[in-house]
This record gives structure tokens, C-alpha cells and sequence, in this order.
């Protein structure tokens, strides 16, 4: 039953289906890609086709360079994206922390608060949310994005880093204690280091959501300093809706960063995600 | 023009570092993503021409976005200091909530006549809270080869229409009609109420809605939406998906021979299209009716009364009554139509077209736009989808008709009986 | 413990607290509470009990959209439910598989679109899709299939589902990977033994991988299901805030942009999106409560 060929085609099988799903995944991106590069008439009459020499073009991206600012959009999404990642993950772990290992009145009902984010999305909150930022004048700044982003990433993390928390060898704490090294340097010496896999998982589960989000900006953000690349590209498109040479520019223009910094983190990232393990 | 734009903005730095005085900033909120280069390029800098102290910004956000975000902004104290103002209720509601500053008072209001005036001012006409700036007229354009290639003429009634529709179904291989329902809003703004003005005699069948003496389930409206039922064979295949962009895609790159809209189209056109466009109005009843054209108050500009530049946008809004402004306007930014009383040669042959549609034709704003859409459930919305699924197929004309007004008349006074 | 205050518990403690009380606990609360309010022409807010409640559930102009929405979204969750995790714990049993030659080549591929902006996909789909362009009508006539093509995303009946398969094909990553890492991590030892004992490898895995990765599964199944009933972007940027045609692809999330926000002519509410904004907080409240309750006590019980 399991003979060599059997298993030579259910290998084939298995990688046939793999690299079907994969092109499926890819295709689309891939042809808006190739199209960018192709002059108006050659987009509409031969979509499938290659840029060949006579319809090779970059008129698009000529169009959006000049006029829309995509290097400050994508620089607004890396900074609400990056700091809320890094905060989420220095506090999230520093409560995840004091919740696994310190023993105190009200642990578990704060536990159980905090852990309501997961269920509760943060959305729901907008109507309050807005007029918090409005009275805090922070409305159409970054750091209103920021601290929403951030009380938006905390529950999940400490969900996550609570576990991994608690899996740090009880000798390893005793050993340093002894010694008498402080709580603080006990946390951001030892345990810290310790759970860096974990801390890559929470990382990723994090930054997509954030990456994505088009809700708060156009709500807290959208003014034209502030825009994140999402709000960015949703304007200019309709701007351009008519032109196809700009939209597909604009629109490979806003995935090609994504997939440069996607081919240097995703070893991380997914390291992180397999090693660690959820649950 | 970006050089004369960095020379001026030199000039009015080195003005500024010389006599010390504080440069205001202006900055205009407007739908208008399109004429986002216009504005930057033209009008701006011929502004600054005559008040290089005053800085200016245009910031555009899209149209389907707009009411709601320049609200909250507004309500947050975040919006700028010059407002683009739609047309009768929305504004009005602005007004109301205290977002707008009541214009009394400015002479610049002198330029204009009391119909422009009448799609920014309170009910009882008193208080005027934006300067009207241009207005739209509704129509369809047709591509010349096209009807040169299938010897086709212009068509003056509906017969002659739907023959025309017809030539090019059966002769060619050309869309007749380019015109899509997932984005809504045309079949509403550029269907319904372009096409309607004609049956419903304009400005007498909306007044009478207004009184109560009519009602969308009578024939004249009725009517309106049979006709658009029988639009959805001209159209091209997978309409329903078609988005606005889609449409004028697809009449720019020659594949549709008509193509229903409004004049602010016309500067679109002019830079896409490779073949030469013309104009028609709706076509009417019979050969000799009277025709009705949809000419709709469309565009005005008020002040936030929220602005620490107060003096500065009253010294805009001056800059906008002026004669220098209604031509720039109306021949840079074609298919929007001064409202001033400055006379102004519009010099584009299409926009000229349609212009001269006024002397042949009575004019009426769009149906819903004043009064109507004050209500729950908002009429405008519900017009949008009603429309567009009765071009769809999805809904019949009456079904339509009992929908709208068994809205209007769940609040509006008149109505009910 | 130690008898002085433990300030080391404030400060680990205190960032992470302060920050999420302040921006999303707090704005949750206030929400509940702001759905009890009403506020009159000239802007002045007053208590108002339940009224809005009565408005939104009584009131056909309120109701109708509600219910509809409401509706569309559980199809939403359920096309997700029958064609995202499935497809997710194939992938991922196949990319388990002991010296599968490539397997990480293909997992960073097929994550990759969950990364791209959902305005992004959105656009390119509605371009895959657009019967201007052609691209999906040409393939399918290479298959011979072009009668098949239609506005898939103009149709009533048909402009949900797309939209559901278009998010399932971007998100499809998130289970693949959580099922990938859950199913790494059931030790080796176990299936030798069972492939010792002459199990099939079909039933290996029904039979022990499976149920040894059922609380991942329950997993992406709460996650599916409050991510879903979140949605907005993919439908707003596709269809507009009105979820056309005929409100098809009106979802909660596009419902309470619209009561919230406003949209073209109609005014927003704050009173009613925060009203709004409760009903959907309840609903993902029981659904989050049914599975604690009843799934996940089975689940333990049964692993136990």
C-alpha cells in the first residue's frame, strides 16, 4: 500500500496542490504588477500579456511619483505601525509578567479585564474614542493613532505572553533572586530574552491589523500630513479611479514596500510563530 | 505655471521677512479631488497676483466622503478655514449647528441673483451663509466618430432616442449606453433627475411635490423610472459592476457611443478622450415640446466661522465675486458655470453647448436637493438605490415609486394625509 | 511576599493598564453608556433610556437595515467558517508533512496576501473581476467556461459571496499558520508509534493529529468569528459605506459607519452609532460566550 510509486505520486499530488494554491495567492498581485509597467491601450487590450517593447511604460508611475506624496503616507504607516508594535510588546510583556509570576489581590479580575479586549474590538469604542481625541487635541496627530493602536494591541499580547511567562523554569527565577538581582533586572535580563520567540509571534498577530487599518485614520487621521499609506492609496484612487496606468502604479507602488519588508522580517516572523507554537 | 507659483511664493516670503507682517494661511476644503491641480496651478497663484500676504491651500477629499467628514471635522474643530458648500439642506444644516458664518454684509453678495443665492440661504431667504460659486447641467455626450461611422443624427425625442440606442445595438459592436449601477449615485443624480426634468415639466412638478399637490406614485415620475427600466439593454455587459470610473473609461477610450452625465465631465474629456465629443440635451416627449434642463446649483463657498482668519477669507470670498474669478472658473475649470452676473464667454465648444441650453430650455435644480433630503429616511440615499436597481432589473418603476413616497411621507408634513 | 509596596508591580503593571483603560476600556463603557442618550437639532445631549434601542429594533427604517446587516454578516462568517479554515487546515496538513522539499518557500507565499492592505485587495479584485478588463472572463473562455462570467460583485445574490471569498483568500494565512504551529508542536514520538502500529496515514491524522489540535481550532474559530462580525474595510473600499447593490453587502461594520458618520446627505449620529455599536458588542458577546459555554467545556473534557 505504501509502495515508492504510490508515494512518489501522492508527493506530487501534495506539492501539486501546494504550488496550485500559491499561484492562486500570487497571480493577482503578480498581474497588477505587470500591468503597471504597460501603456494604457496595451492594459485594456492584452492584460495577460508581458510588456513588450511597444507597451512598455511608466507613465503611471511618472503620474503618482509627482503627484501624490507616497513616501510620507508610507512613512506615517511605518511610524503608527512600528511604535505601537514596540510599546505593545515592551508592555505587554511587563504586565504579562507581573501577572504570571507576582501574587496579589485582584490578579485574576485583572487578568480576566484585560483579556475582554480580545473579544471586545476597540472599534465599538469610536464614538468615545473621537471625542477623547478631540478634547485632547490629538486629532489628525499620530500619537492619537499610536495610543489607540496600542490599547488595541495589549490584550492579545498579554494573552499570549502570559503563558509563555509562566513556562520560565521556577530554579532559573530562584537562582537570580539569590544572587540578589532586582525584580526590574530579573525581568528585562533574563526573562525578556528568554521569550523573544514568543515575542515575535505576538509581533506579527499585532502589526497586520495595525498595517491594515483604515477605520481610525479616516476617523482620528485623515488629514493630509497624517494620512497612513491605506487612507493614501483609498484617496488617490479615487482621484485617479479613471486613469488605470496610475491606479495600478499607485497600487504596486503600495505592495512593493510590504514585500520588501515582508522578505526581511517573514524568517523572523515565522520563526518565531512555529517555534514558539500557540497553543 | 510652477515656476510663476515658486516666484510668487518667493515674493511673498520676502515680503513678509521685509515688513514683518504675518502671512495668513487659507485653506479650502473641497470635494473637488479633481481640480485638485487646477486650483494649485491657476487659481491660487492668480489670487496671490493681487494678495501675495494671504497663502492659500485647497484640500480635497473624496466626494462620497466629504459631507460626513467635513461634519465631524467641523464638530471637531479640526476643518479648515473655508468651506465648499453643497447645495439647500446639508449646508443649511451646517448653518444651523452653527459651522457656517452668516455672509450678511458682504458686497461681494451684490454679484449674484436671488436664484444662485437661494441654494444657501435659510428658508425665509434672510440670511445668506455661502457665496455661490458654479453650477452643472446635466445632459449626455455622444462620440462624433461613432454617429459619423453609423450615420447617426442627434436625437430630439425619445423615439428618436431609443431608435438611436437601437442602430447601435443591432449595427455595431459599440456599448450604446456607458453607464454602470455599483457606484449608485448616477443613477440618481444623472439619470433620474436629468432625464426626469422633462416629464415631470421641471420646477413645476418639483414645487408641487414640495406642496403636496404631487406625488412620486403620479404618472410623471412613474414614468421616469419605466423608462430607465428599459435602459438596462443598451448597457454594457456586467453593468452592475461597472463603477463611475469604469464608465468613463469606457467612453474615452472610444468603446461607447452615448454617454449620460453632467458638464463637469466635459474637462475630463477634453484630456482623455482621443476623438471629438459632442452634446445633447434630455431628449423630450414630442418635437416642439418645451424642454426642461436639470441646471443645478451645485457648488458654493462659505466661511468656518471657527477660522483665526476671518478677514483673510472674506478678502477670498471678494477674490470669488470678482469678474477676474468667474472667467478663470468658468473657461479653466470647464463645466462648472459661474453663477456670478459677470458675463463670461465660455470658450469650450461643448461647455459652450450645454450653456446655450438655458436660452432654449426651462431650468430646474435636482429634484431632491432642497427640502426633500431633510428627513428619515434620507431620500438622496434612498433614490440612489431605488434608481439603481430599477436600471438593474430588480425592481420594478412602481414598486420604485411606492418606496419614495411612502418615505417622504413618513415626515413631511404635506405629504401626509 | 515582600512586606514594603511593591512598586515593581506598579511599574510592570501600570503602562500596559493605564493605556488600555484610558483607550479602549474606558471609550467601550462610555459607548454603553453614550447608546442611552439622544441628542436634540440644536446639539444638546439628554438621557433617553432605551429609546434608541426601541428606534433601532422598532422602527422599520432602523430595524429593517439592522436585521439585514446582522444577517449578511453571519452568511459573511459562515462562507469563512466553510471555505477559509477548511482550506487553512489542508494547507497546513500538507505543509506538516515530514521533509516536504519547499515548504517554507511556500508558506511565506501564501501568507503573503494577508499582509497586502485591504484596500489594496479590494481594488485588485474589483479590477480581476471588472467586466471592462476581461481578465477573469478571458481565463475562464480559455477553459471554455466564459459562459460561466458574470458582474459577480454587481449581482445581489451573488456580490456577498464574492466579497466573503475575496477576504477568505487574503486571510486564509492566519488559520494555515496557527493550524501549521499547533500541529509542529504535537511531539513525533506519537505518530511513529502509530504508524508502528500500521495506521494508515489518513487516519493518523483524523485520528491523533486532529483532536491533539482542537483548542487551536477552537481558536480560529472565536477568532474568525470576531474578526467577521469587525469587518468593514474590505466591504467599504469594494462597495462604498453604501454596501450596494440594494444593501446586499451591508454588514454591521458598514451599518455603523453609516449611522455614525453619516454618508452623503444623511446626517451621522453619534447617540445612534454608539446604539449601534452596543448591538454589535452584544451579539459578539454571546457568540463569544456560547463557545466558552459550550464548546470550549467539551473540548477540555475532551482532551482530558
Amino acid at each position: 500500500m505504501n509502495g515508492p510509486s504510490n508515494r512518489l505520486s501522492s508527493k506530487a499530488l501534495v506539492h501539486f496542490t501546494l504550488l496550485g494554491y500559491t499561484l492562486i495567492a500570487l497571480f493577482p498581485i503578480i498581474l497588477v504588477i505587470i500591468n503597471s509597467f504597460k501603456s494604457r491601450r496595451a492594459i485594456f487590450t492584452d492584460p495577460l500579456a508581458l510588456p513588450g517593447p511597444d507597451s512598455f511604460s511608466l507613465a503611471g508611475y511618472a503620474k503618482v511619483l509627482e503627484e501624490s506624496n507616497f513616501l510620507l503616507f508610507f512613512g506615517n504607516s511605518l511610524l503608527v505601525t512600528l511604535v505601537p508594535l514596540f510599546l505593545v510588546m515592551l508592555f505587554g510583556a511587563m504586565a504579562a509578567w507581573a501577572l504570571s509570576e507576582y501574587r496579589f489581590r485582584g490578579n485574576r479580575l485583572l487578568a480576566l479585564f484585560l483579556a475582554m479586549g480580545i473579544m471586545v474590538p476597540i472599534r465599538l469604542g469610536t464614538v468615545s474614542i473621537l471625542e477623547i481625541m478631540v478634547g485632547l487635541n490629538l486629532v489628525n496627530t499620530h500619537l492619537a493613532l499610536i495610543l489607540v493602536y496600542t490599547a488595541q494591541g495589549l490584550p492579545l499580547a498579554i494573552l499570549i505572553l502570559t503563558e509563555f511567562v509562566g513556562q520560565v523554569p521556577e530554579e532559573l527565577k530562584e537562582a537570580a533572586r539569590c544572587e540578589g538581582v532586582s525584580e526590574y533586572r530579573l525581568f528585562f535580563q533574563i526573562i525578556l530574552p528568554l521569550i523573544r520567540p514568543a515575542v515575535a509571534t505576538v509581533a506579527i498577530f499585532t502589526m497586520v491589523p495595525i498595517w491594515n487599518d483604515l477605520w481610525f485614520p479616516l476617523i482620528l487621521a485623515p488629514g493630509p500630513s497624517t494620512q497612513t499609506i491605506q487612507l493614501g492609496v483609498q484617496q488617490f484612487i479615487g482621484q485617479y479611479a479613471t486613469d488605470w496606468n496610475s491606479v495600478l502604479s499607485a497600487l504596486s507602488l503600495a505592495v512593493l514596500p510590504v514585500l520588501v519588508l515582508y522578505a526581511f522580517l517573514s524568517q523572523h516572523l515565522i520563526r518565531g510563530l512555529t517555534s514558539g507554537a500557540v497553543k | 505655471m510652477k515656476k510663476m507659483q515658486t516666484t510668487v511664493a518667493g515674493v511673498t516670503l520676502a515680503a513678509t521677512l521685509s515688513l514683518g507682517v504675518q502671512a495668513e494661511t487659507l485653506t479650502i476644503e473641497s470635494w473637488r479631488v479633481d481640480d485638485k491641480d487646477l486650483w494649485e496651478d491657476i487659481l491660487i497663484p492668480a489670487f496671490n497676483a493681487e494678495h501675495p500676504n494671504i497663502e492659500v491651500r485647497f484640500n480635497a477629499t473624496a466626494p462620497t466622503e466629504y459631507d460626513s467628514s467635513i461634519n465631524a471635522r467641523l464638530q471637531a474643530g479640526t476643518a479648515g478655514d473655508l468651506i465648499t458648500c453643497r447645495p439647500f439642506d446639508q449646508s443649511l444644516s451646517l448653518f444651523n449647528q452653527g459651522y457656517l458664518q452668516p455672509l450678511n454684509g458682504l458686497d461681494a453678495l451684490d454679484n449674484y441673483q436671488d436664484f444662485a443665492k437661494r441654494a444657501w440661504s435659510t428658508d425665509d431667504g434672510e440670511t445668506t451663509f455661502c457665496l455661490p460659486m458654479a453650477s452643472v447641467i446635466h445632459g449626455f455626450f455622444y462620440n462624433k466618430a461613432i454617429f459619423d461611422e453609423l450615420d447617426l443624427d442627434i436625437p430630439e425625442t425619445r423615439d428618436e432616442f431609443f431608435a438611436t440606442l437601437n442602430t447601435i445595438k443591432d449595427d455595431s459592436d459599440y456599448t450604446p449606453l456607458a453607464l454602470g449601477t455599483n457606484d449608485q449615485w448616477e443613477a440618481n443624480q444623472i439619470v433620474f433627475t436629468n432625464i426626469g426634468a422633462n416629464y415631470w415639466k421641471g420646477e413645476e412638478g418639483r414645487l408641487a411635490l414640495l406642496s403636496g399637490d404631487a406625488k412620486f406614485t403620479d404618472d410623471e415620475f412613474v414614468d421616469v423610472w419605466k423608462e430607465m427600466a428599459s435602459w438596462g439593454d443598451y448597457m454594457g455587459r456586467g453593468y452592475e459592476a461597472q463603477t463611475y470610473g469604469d464608465s468613463q473609461n469606457l467612453f474615452a477610450l472610444g468603446r461607447a457611443a452615448i454617454y449620460p452625465t453632467g458638464s463637469w465631465d466635459i474637462s475630463y474629456f477634453n484630456n482623455q478622450a482621443i476623438f471629438e465629443f459632442g452634446a445633447f440635451k434630455p431628449p423630450v416627449a414630442d418635437s416642439g415640446d418645451t424642454c426642461y434642463i436639470s441646471d443645478h446649483t451645485d457648488m458654493g463657498i462659505g466661511i468656518n466661522p471657527a477660522s483665526k482668519n476671518g478677514d483673510a477669507a472674506r478678502t477670498f470670498l471678494d477674490w470669488v465675486a470678482s469678474a477676474d474669478f468667474a472667467d478663470l472658473f468658468t473657461n479653466e475649470v470647464t463645466g462648472f458655470f459661474s453663477l456670478s452676473n459677470h458675463q463670461v464667454e465660455v470658450q469650450d465648444p461643448v461647455a459652450a453647448e450645454m450653456i446655450s441650453w438655458r436660452n432654449d430650455c426651462e431650468s430646474t435644480i435636482r429634484l431632491n436637493a432642497q427640502v426633500m433630503n431633510r428627513g428619515t429616511p434620507n431620500m438622496e440615499q434612498e433614490l440612489w438605490v431605488v434608481s439603481s436597481q430599477v436600471l438593474n432589473g430588480t425592481l420594478s418603476p412602481e414598486d420604485a415609486a411606492e418606496q419614495i413616497q411612502d418615505g417622504f411621507e413618513q415626515w413631511y408634513e404635506p405629504q401626509s394625509k | 511576599m515582600k512586606r514594603a509596596f511593591p512598586w515593581h508591580l506598579i511599574f510592570f503593571l501600570a503602562p500596559a493598564v493605564l493605556i488600555y483603560t484610558l483607550f479602549s476600556a474606558y471609550p467601550l463603557f462610555d459607548t454603553l453608556r453614550l447608546s442611552l442618550f439622544t441628542d436634540s437639532p440644536d446639539g444638546v445631549r439628554q438621557f433617553h433610556g432605551l429609546g434608541n434601542f426601541f428606534t433601532l429594533l422598532g422602527d422599520d427604517n432602523w430595524s429593517g437595515p439592522f436585521w439585514n446587516a446582522l444577517w449578511n454578516n453571519t452568511k459573511f462568517f459562515i462562507i469563512h467558517m466553510l471555505v477559509q479554515n477548511p482550506i487553512g487546515l489542508l494547507l497546513a496538513a500538507l505543509l506538516s508533512l515530514k521533509d516536504l522539499r519547499g515548504a517554507r518557500a511556500y508558506r511565506t507565499l501564501i501568507f503573503l496576501p494577508t499582509l497586502l492592505s485591504v484596500v489594496i485587495i479590494g481594488f485588485i479584485w474589483q479590477l480581476m473581476l471588472s467586466p471592462l478588463w476581461g481578465v477573469t472572463e478571458g481565463f475562464l473562455d480559455f477553459f471554455g467556461l466564459g459562459f460561466l462570467f458574470e458582474a459577480w460583485l454587481g449581482r445581489e445574490s451573488s456580490a456577498l459571496i464574492t466579497l466573503a471569498l475575496i477576504s477568505v483568500w487574503q486571510f486564509v494565512g492566519i488559520p494555515m499558520m496557527l493550524i501549521y504551529a499547533a500541529l509542529l508542536s504535537i511531539p513525533d514520538d506519537l505518530i511513529e508509534a502509530a504508524h508502528v502500529d500500521g495506521a494508515s496515514p489518513w487516519r493518523i491524522f483524523w485520528r491523533i493529529r486532529v483532536p491533539l489540535i482542537l483548542p487551536t481550532l477552537g481558536l480560529v474559530t472565536i477568532l474568525t468569528f470576531v474578526g467577521n462580525f469587525n469587518a468593514f474595510e474590505l466591504i467599504y473600499a469594494v462597495k462604498g459605506a453604501l454596501a450596494g447593490p440594494n444593501f446586499s453587502t451591508d454588514i454591521l461594520g458598514t451599518f455603523f459607519y453609516r449611522t455614525f458618520f453619516g454618508y452623503q446627505s444623511q446626517i451621522g449620529s453619534a447617540t445612534m452609532g454608539a446604539t449601534v455599536a452596543t448591538m454589535m458588542f452584544l451579539v459578539i458577546l454571546v457568540g463569544v460566550m456560547l463557545y466558552f459555554f459550550i464548546v470550549q467545556r467539551r473540548l477540555t473534557r475532551y482532551q482530558w
